[in-house]
């Protein structure tokens, strides 16, 4: 009996002793914006080859390129490093006039020269991102000839065909065409490789903010670029790898981030109550959607497609699930793009959809599968389309699986339906066009894999059509051409397209000038603040 | 015979080192044999983890050649193995540092985290243990079991999640998730990577303090996790000693019961509970995935996961290395320990 008080008394120590260590009160500095973010998708901070959502938006903000758009009207084009551009009578010649007086970070003068070797440079390491400008007829072999600097403040890049501009233009907005800093790029070369291994962690650019450091799976941070034309508010900008969301949003309330960028819907109902937290969205460039893939004999009637379609809850996964997360968009162009149809013809319809199953000789309805990323989102998207499936008979299995495993399946066209997100990877429709609404070459050693390859779909006359529409210079029938494609595909596609994909970012009241972007590389913190 | 002892010792010593090489090699090997076939049949494609799900199929191909993942498997094994006998484990494909920078980036946190949930497990869970098996049957001994209950069957990240709402995010007692906050995080130089030491060498105590504000939590969780597996094991240990004739002979001999728990039941009970603790250290060193994630604590745990999900195949081999090797060297410190702590082995 003796050991009980003594034993009491020691842990009575160490609870006040933990106590008096209390933490220092909960603030983010004033000039610094903590963000809480899953990061670790994060491969390589190389303008040349990022492709992530995380290192887009980084990029955005720490890298200037030749031209961007205007973030509130995507049809405003304006030159960044550009002063101005022109475009030869035959329509194959581009000629741009750069800024005279503007620097990198280091401190380097901003030349032609530096453009020049930015676009050759993401088509000589040639990685996942380099189709982008590549697809204008620029090989590794010919680049160095196509693109040329023509005098210390202009430069000029051929093309192989004459497309429509905007096209080119919108392709030479997005992050692979950064202009990073030649003199300091090479200075840090080895063996040739155009100092790749060394910007894969490092930083040599003229945006806003400059990156300091990545620590992956932990922290990226950012400061602020004394040699920028409008100096950022913020000193620095800190992106913390916050995997679990439900600590992010711990986080957000007590003040130790500023803003929580992966809370779900019911984490973000909950914090909309708190006085000092707002909540703010935009449309994004990708979709949620349905992939069929037509090796399966049953998927590829044209009746059962349809009747798919009309056995999805639209709204309801809208209103639920994808509450603030999502909108329901049915074409495959998201809203915003040039082009984009934003009617949504299709809507939950049981009916209708067995009259289809039933032209299609499945009255009894049939067994199919659906291979299922387990994340919250797609796992509960998943059974609410097994459940509106199963009013007409369709038997939906859900195999769920890790998001690469799932992947890995779908590119090997083994699924039955595939569920997952898409996202455009430049602001140009030809983006998605190429992807749902063409396919080249349909066997199974195909050069190009379109998500319309993934699912086995021979689009037919649609892959001449799209291939039509990048050379069309006049905007209004380009926009008319891409129109009829997504009508094509909504009648029927092998795609059930459900959702456009919204961001939402919870922040503390004090955050003001974040931009969430049509893009994932224009959320920008260039003119954020705190109060 | 003084000096014969110390020859024996010094040759059990020798002959444990070389036994040790030998367990280590062959536990490594078989380690490396079946995490790398392993990794080669898992559904998932690493080259997407590298090029991502939009690249161009020409450079998949060339990164999957870069990979070597277009040659048969033995050969790939071969390749690895002779790789990995130079010290060369290979680079992450998430990270670009070679497998084992990153180890040991992350491996500090672990340790940190481990080796203090293990000292408090320790210092609580044995004393617990005793407790309850002298009080057999009371009150005490259900308290204290069912603290083992609790302990043992409530998912970590729930009692991680709730603590962190109460003692962070409500009373404001401890810092939230993350080693340290930011305002701090620039202030000292990471030489070891464990950050109390870190700070407390350069003298920066703020930020030591700080330190220690993020890190009790998580520590006196994990510390209850291993508490309630000492302290059950300290339960059943001692009420095997304590039914022993020689208790009964010491305290006919008059000993005060003090003595005869402490001096003599626990002594005994301690070589066992050497093997338990040294289970326990080693089970939260291999890093606690749930901890880890629920307190942002970038450790080898959440390494390892993510790696595994993307079929970053050379940093779950540099992990599972890692891990097993810890392994080996705790048996040998118990071994050693058994020694120093039982006569008979001497």
């Amino acid at each position: 009996m003796k050991q009980l008080p003594k034993f009491l008394l020691s842990a009575a120590m160490v609870a006040t002793m933990a106590t008096s260590f209390s933490a220092v009160e909960a603030a983010t500095p004033p000039d610094t914006l903590v963000q809480a973010w899953q990061i670790d998708d994060i491969i390589s901070l190389d303008p040349a080859e990022i492709f992530e959502f995380t290192t887009s938006e980084i990029a955005g903000n720490t890298y200037e390129r030749l031209i961007n758009y205007d973030y509130k009207d995507v049809s405003k084009i304006y030159g960044e490093v550009a002063e101005s551009w022109s475009v030869s009578p035959d329509g194959k010649t581009f000629t741009f006039k750069i800024r005279q007086g503007k620097k990198f970070a280091s401190g380097n003068p901003i030349t032609a020269e530096d453009v020049a070797f930015s676009l050759q440079r993401a088509v000589l390491l040639d990685k996942s991102p380099a189709f982008i400008i590549g697809q204008f007829g620029l090989t590794k072999d010919n680049v160095k000839d196509k693109i040329k600097q023509t005098g210390p403040f202009e430069l000029t890049m051929e093309l192989d065909k004459a497309y429509a501009p905007t096209f080119v233009l919108y392709c030479l907005t997005s992050t692979v065409a950064s202009v990073v800093d030649k003199k300091l790029v090479l200075q840090n070369e080895k063996e040739g490789d155009l100092g790749y291994a060394w910007l894969k962690t490092k930083y040599a650019g003229s945006g806003p903010f400059s990156i300091r450091d990545w620590k992956a799976n932990e922290v990226v941070v950012l400061e602020r670029n004394p040699n920028y034309d409008k100096k950022a508010p913020l000193a620095r900008v800190i992106y913390r790898h916050i995997k679990e969301t439900a600590t992010q949003r711990l986080l957000l309330e007590k003040g130790d981030v500023d803003i929580a960028r992966n809370l779900n819907p019911e984490e973000l109902a909950a914090v909309s109550k708190s006085a000092d937290i707002k909540i703010d969205s935009g449309p994004k460039g990708g979709v949620w959607y349905l992939g069929l893939n037509q090796k399966n004999p049953t998927l590829a009637k044209p009746e059962v497609r349809k009747a798919l379609k009309y056995l999805v809850d639209y709204s309801a996964i809208a209103d639920t699930i994808m509450k603030s997360k999502g909108e329901v968009h049915q074409a495959f162009l998201p809203k915003g793009f040039l082009g984009a149809v934003n009617d949504n013809p299709y809507k939950l319809d049981v009916a209708k959809a067995k009259e289809l199953l039933e032209k299609a000789g499945l009255k009894d309805g049939f067994t199919v599968t659906m291979d299922t990323r387990s994340t919250a989102d797609t796992t509960g998207m998943a059974q609410a389309i097994q459940q509106t499936f199963a009013q007409a008979g369709v038997k939906l299995e859900i195999i769920p699986g890790d998001g690469k495993q799932t992947l890995t399946k779908y590119r090997e066209r083994r699924h039955d339906i595939y569920i997952g997100r898409w996202g455009a990877d430049y602001q140009d429709p030809n983006t998605n066009a190429d992807t749902f609404a063409a396919n080249d070459d349909n066997s199974d050693n195909a050069k190009a894999k379109p998500l319309s390859w993934r699912n086995a779909w021979d689009p037919g006359p649609l892959t001449a059509k799209t291939r039509a529409a990048v050379l069309e210079k006049d905007a209004e029938k380009r926009a008319e051409m891409y129109k009829e494609l997504q009508q094509a595909v909504l009648d029927d596609g092998p795609y059930v397209i459900m959702l456009q994909e919204i961001e939402v970012m919870a922040s503390r009241k004090n955050v003001e000038g974040v931009v969430i972007g049509p893009s994932f590389d224009t959320n920008s913190v260039a003119q954020a603040k705190k109060n | 015979m003084q000096r014969g002892g110390g020859h024996e010792a010094l040759r059990f010593f020798l002959k444990r080192i070389a036994q040790f090489l030998i367990v280590l090699a062959t536990t490594l090997l078989g380690l490396v044999a079946v995490t790398f076939f392993i990794g080669r049949i898992v559904p998932i494609d690493p080259v997407i983890a590298i090029v991502g799900d939009r690249a161009p199929p020409h450079v998949y191909e060339r990164v999957r050649q870069e990979l070597g993942l277009d040659l048969p498997m033995i050969q790939q094994f071969w390749i690895y193995l002779k790789k990995a006998v130079t010290g060369d484990f290979g680079n992450s494909v998430l990270t670009t540092n070679p497998v084992m920078t990153d180890i040991a980036n992350v491996f500090p946190a672990t340790l940190e985290l481990a080796t203090l949930g293990t000292v408090i497990g320790t210092l609580v869970g044995i004393p617990l243990g005793v407790l309850a098996a002298v009080k057999r049957g009371t009150f005490i001994d259900q308290l204290v079991r069912l603290l083992g209950l609790v302990g043992y069957s409530i998912p970590i990240f729930w009692l991680g999640l709730m603590a962190l709402l109460l003692f962070y995010a409500k009373l404001g007692w401890v810092a939230g998730p993350g080693r340290i906050d930011v305002t701090y995080s620039y202030l000292y130089t990471p030489v070891t990577g464990i950050v109390l030491f870190d700070t407390a060498m350069q003298g920066q105590w703020d930020a030591f303090w700080d330190a220690v504000s993020h890190i009790i939590l998580p520590t006196c969780l994990l510390g209850y996790f291993s508490l309630a597996y000492i302290s059950r094991m300290t339960r059943s240990f001692m009420l095997n000693e304590l039914a022993q004739e020689y208790v009964i002979a010491a305290r006919v001999k008059g000993l005060s019961e003090m003595r005869v728990i402490w001096r003599h039941a626990l002594r005994n009970a301690a070589v066992p509970l050497v093997t338990v603790i040294a289970l326990s250290y080693a089970n939260l060193l291999e890093g606690s995935v749930l901890t880890e994630t629920v307190f942002a604590w970038p450790g080898l745990g959440q390494y390892i996961t993510n790696s595994l999900q993307n079929a970053d195949m050379n940093a779950v081999l540099g992990g599972t290395l890692v891990i097993g090797a810890v392994f080996v060297l705790l048996n040998l410190v118990s071994d050693l320990l058994y020694r120093l702590l039982d006569p008979r082995t001497r």
